[in-house]
């Protein structure tokens, strides 16, 4: 999800290999054989700098993601139903924001720092995954993004787990072992309406699920004979399963759980098919991936707005922080 | 390139439950000691993970340098005779 940097690398312009001593080309011959020898990278291991900048720009969106991934869902936590709803939405947050925060851990062992991604996201030289561009208009948003979103995340970022480089792969177990509740709270809160509800809070559900269904299977980035930075990552241990093939496991995994719980899904052409094992799906609208991408989607601007808000009206209380602690470090030394 | 106005960084460590080690399980940014434990409870320990931590700051952390790794490491690869599988004894009293 997280993980559509390398499929937008095409609107940042991809670098060209540079020249390369001998010395380089040994270094780069070893590095090869550790890959394919399946062994990880750590921080200080050596690397070829195109390999770090693709991590970089993949873990730092996959880190600003997370942290703009709070806004939609925290736009409900004063409006939950209950004080169960309102407890479990408020331990889903902050989950989010500590997955943000293991994951810009993990980008600044590559050799940049938190405030030179934050300011990369601020400024829109950074992206974040394009779903969280969409708006949550009614209490059913919060189940359908823990069921769809968070499970189309889940598809996506367990084969990162296997990642090459092992700051992100350790990263991202952690963040695994904390996303099955994120999907399962929201489809029990779903669930709950669809088995006890009202026929109006059946139909909030259903609208909820039909808005949500196409943007979710646009998180696993463009159709993979599109998506010409894909080899690359695989050959760098970096992406482990193709775009087509997560989103295959998901639609499948998603029709299951759709008859569970009584909605449907807004596409006509969704089709068992005998001969793949697979449920067929129909066209998927790339010009609208591409828009949200490029920052025309529902809410761009008001969730970059939110972030660079926080950041700003944050900043006394960081300067004081470190004010207060380097006036004690000075009274200690006394 | 960290900038000055950044908080520090700090290595955090988790004991997951009495009579185990203290593991490290990431770092984080705080402006202080207290805070940095604050912060590492918050963030490391949501799920009862965690019965102590302890944080330091990253810059006082002393590493081999991975270039070094052959030189420090493999000078034990060939003292097979550290390992009590080197000694082959009697099955009647292997269990040793
Ligand atoms: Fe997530
Ligand atoms: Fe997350
Ligand atoms: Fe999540």
């Amino acid at each position: 999800m997280y993980t559509q940097a390398m499929d937008t690398l095409r609107e940042e312009g991809g670098d060209k290999p540079p020249l390369r001593t001998a010395e380089e080309a040994q270094l780069q011959q070893r590095f090869d054989n550790r890959i394919d020898a399946g062994e990880f990278i750590e921080a200080k291991d050596w690397m070829p700098e195109n390999y770090r900048k693709t991590l970089l720009r993949q873990i730092s969106q996959h880190a600003h993601s997370e942290i703009v991934g709070m806004l939609p869902e925290g736009n409900w936590i004063t409006r939950a139903p209950t004080l169960k709803r309102k407890a479990i939405l408020l331990a889903k947050v902050q989950d989010e924001g500590g997955h943000g925060l293991y994951l810009y851990a993990a980008a600044e062992t590559l050799g940049t720092s938190r405030d030179q991604m934050l300011d990369a996201l601020h400024t829109g030289k950074a992206k974040y995954s394009s779903i969280f561009n969409y708006p949550t208009l009614t209490w059913a948003d919060v189940g359908a993004i823990g069921w769809l979103v968070d499970g189309a995340a889940i598809m996506n970022q367990v084969p990162i787990c296997r990642c090459s480089y092992a700051p992100y792969a350790r990263a991202m177990v952690r963040i695994c072992r904390e996303e099955s509740f994120h999907q399962r709270q929201g489809y029990d809160s779903l669930l709950v309406m669809m088995k006890e509800g009202t026929e109006a809070q059946r139909a909030m559900v259903q609208e909820a699920v039909n808005r949500w269904w196409w943007p979710c299977l646009m998180m696993f980035g463009p159709p993979d004979d599109q998506s010409p930075n894909s080899a690359q990552g695989m050959r760098w241990g970096i992406k482990r399963v193709s775009n087509d093939t997560l989103r295959q496991k998901f639609v499948d995994a998603a029709m299951q759980q759709a008859e569970v719980l009584g909605v449907s899904f807004p596409d006509p052409d969704l089709r068992w098919n005998e001969a793949t094992g697979h449920w067929d799906y129909g066209k998927i609208d790339w010009s609208e991936f591409w828009r949200v991408v490029g920052g025309e989607g529902p809410c761009n601007r008001e969730r970059l707005a939110a972030r660079v808000k926080a950041w700003e009206e944050g900043k006394w209380v960081r300067e004081a922080a470190l004010a207060h602690a380097r006036k004690s470090d000075l009274k200690e030394a006394a | 390139m960290s900038t000055e106005n950044e908080w520090p960084l700090w290595e955090v460590f988790v004991r997951t439950k009495a009579g185990l080690d203290h593991k490290h399980c990431g770092s984080l940014h705080a402006a202080d000691p207290k805070m940095a434990l604050q912060m590492a409870r918050d963030v490391y320990t949501r799920r009862q993970e965690g019965s102590s931590v302890w944080v330091v700051r990253s810059d006082q952390i002393v590493a081999s340098d991975p270039g070094d790794k052959d030189m420090l490491f493999d000078p034990a690869e060939d003292k097979v005779y550290r390992h009590p599988t080197f000694y082959k004894l009697p099955d009647s009293v292997d269990h040793m």
